[in-house]
């Protein structure tokens, strides 16, 4: 069991900055996330769009804003659990316990829920009977690359993610490239590697053609295909792999017993607070009237609920608002040198 | 106003007024359409207001921006009459503007 002051709850730019926050007047924290790496929809979404509305910063991308953030909060060592999400919460006295589906367990007597709009999850074909091989024969995302050696393979997207794997794939096995439409969304140089691996019979292209029916009944043995025009096509394929990037979901959360309206928490904005007693929630995933969803609303939401944490994690001993130009006590949290 | 036609995937009709200007998203949200979440809020940033339009009315409108096309990528089925409905903004030309909603938009 990981004893701390708060868990924030995703690691994008808002609980990056709340990290900071508790860090600053003097509370720990554990920041967990189902994303394999920090940053959030910045990262995941838009890491090389410019973003243009962070104070005094003109212009950054998704991952610089991460990493500066990442720099920011470096002082306190913060640890990160990712790839994981909080599958259970329960209350014992003032503490919350929380689970996650790696079987972490934590106690604290706050939850900062940054959220976003909800974990990242891939999304899957649409196909009901590919359930069956998920797992199997139907993947998501490689995590073992040998699996593939010498086989074939259809891939089906249009993305990069789809474009980089019909590359690399393409060294050892058979791959046939599905999309529905015939543009890809890639890198030019990569779109130029995939064409002179077409012409060379490496990788067979199929376009604008969708996923009409799998083949097999204990193994995957086929596919069908069809053409935006309705023509039926079918191709021996020993592995699906399906890249059709992200879609965030709520989970669990939607459980806990919070007021939750379209997919967001109503909170109050003296403290963020939701109404749950110690669980607050900041950024995207929280409303009330006003509400932003702006990076900069969710700094200062950030700000606020980490006051809230203190009164929570710290009974008895007052809070006192110190600004970091001046104050000995942060500059020695932050670990500045006299 | 124009006059769209949200139509579900079993086939339910809604007739709504939405005041021009307004996307077709925001005339579902606004009427509490089902089928319709608009996760993004209408930045096109996700791909969860997808909508099948018409055919006839499909081919009538402007064609379809690539930033928006690679959004449609990772709806949820796809096909060649998707539309974002946040990208779809009312006008009189559009009055009687029928869409339909996928199964599911997550």
């Amino acid at each position: 069991m990981i004893k701390t002051d708060a868990i924030i709850i995703g690691a994008g730019p808002t609980g990056l900055f709340a990290v900071h926050q508790l860090g600053i007047i003097g509370l720990q924290c554990e920041v967990i996330d189902n994303l394999d790496r920090a940053g959030g929809q910045c990262i995941e979404l838009y890491p090389d769009k410019p973003i243009y509305d962070i104070p005094a910063i003109s212009k950054c991308t998704g991952e610089e804003l991460t990493n500066g953030l990442l720099k920011q909060i470096k002082p306190f060592k913060t640890n990160f659990y990712l790839s994981q999400r909080v599958e259970e919460i329960k209350q014992e006295n003032n503490l919350w316990i929380l689970k996650t589906n790696k079987g972490n367990l934590f106690s604290a007597p706050n939850i900062i829920i940054a959220g976003g709009v909800g974990s990242f999850e891939p999304r899957k074909l649409v196909l009901k009977e590919s359930e069956k091989f998920e797992g199997s024969q139907i993947f998501y995302s490689v995590t073992n690359k040998a699996l593939f050696k010498n086989k074939k393979i259809s891939i089906f997207g249009g993305g990069d993610t789809a474009l980089d794997w019909a590359l690399e794939l393409s060294k050892e096995n058979e791959i046939t490239l599905i999309h529905r439409r015939n543009d890809f969304r890639g890198a030019a140089h990569t779109l130029s590697e995939i064409k002179k691996k077409e012409k060379d019979g490496k990788i067979i292209i199929k376009t604008p053609y969708n996923l009409k029916s799998l083949a097999g009944d204990k193994t995957m043995t086929g596919i069908e295909i069809e053409h935006e025009e309705g023509k039926l096509e079918k191709i021996k394929t020993d592995y699906i792999l399906g890249f059709f990037g992200l879609i965030m979901k709520l989970g669990p959360i939607a459980d806990w017993g919070l007021n939750i309206n379209n997919k967001t928490i109503s909170v109050n904005t003296e403290t963020f607070q939701t109404n749950k007693e110690g669980i607050f929630a900041i950024g995207d995933i929280c409303t009330y009237p006003g509400k932003l969803k702006l990076i900069l609303s969710g700094f200062h939401e950030g700000a606020l609920a980490a006051r809230a944490c203190f009164k929570r994690a710290k009974p008895n001993e007052t809070y006192r608002f110190e600004f970091t130009t001046a104050s000995k006590k942060i500059h020695d949290r932050l670990g500045l040198k006299k | 106003m124009p006059k769209i036609i949200y139509i579900s995937h079993d086939n339910k009709k809604n007739i709504v007024e939405v005041p021009l200007g307004l996307t077709v998203m925001e005339g579902a949200l606004q009427n509490n359409i089902e089928g319709i979440d608009a996760d993004c809020g209408g930045s096109m940033a996700c791909a969860t207001c997808h909508v099948y339009v018409a055919e006839n009315w499909f081919n009538k409108m402007d064609k379809v921006q690539d930033a928006e096309q690679d959004m449609l990528d990772m709806a949820y089925e796809p096909k060649k009459n998707s539309r974002l409905s946040c990208q779809i903004i009312t006008s009189n030309e559009l009055d009687g503007l029928e869409v339909t909603t996928p199964v599911k938009q997550t």
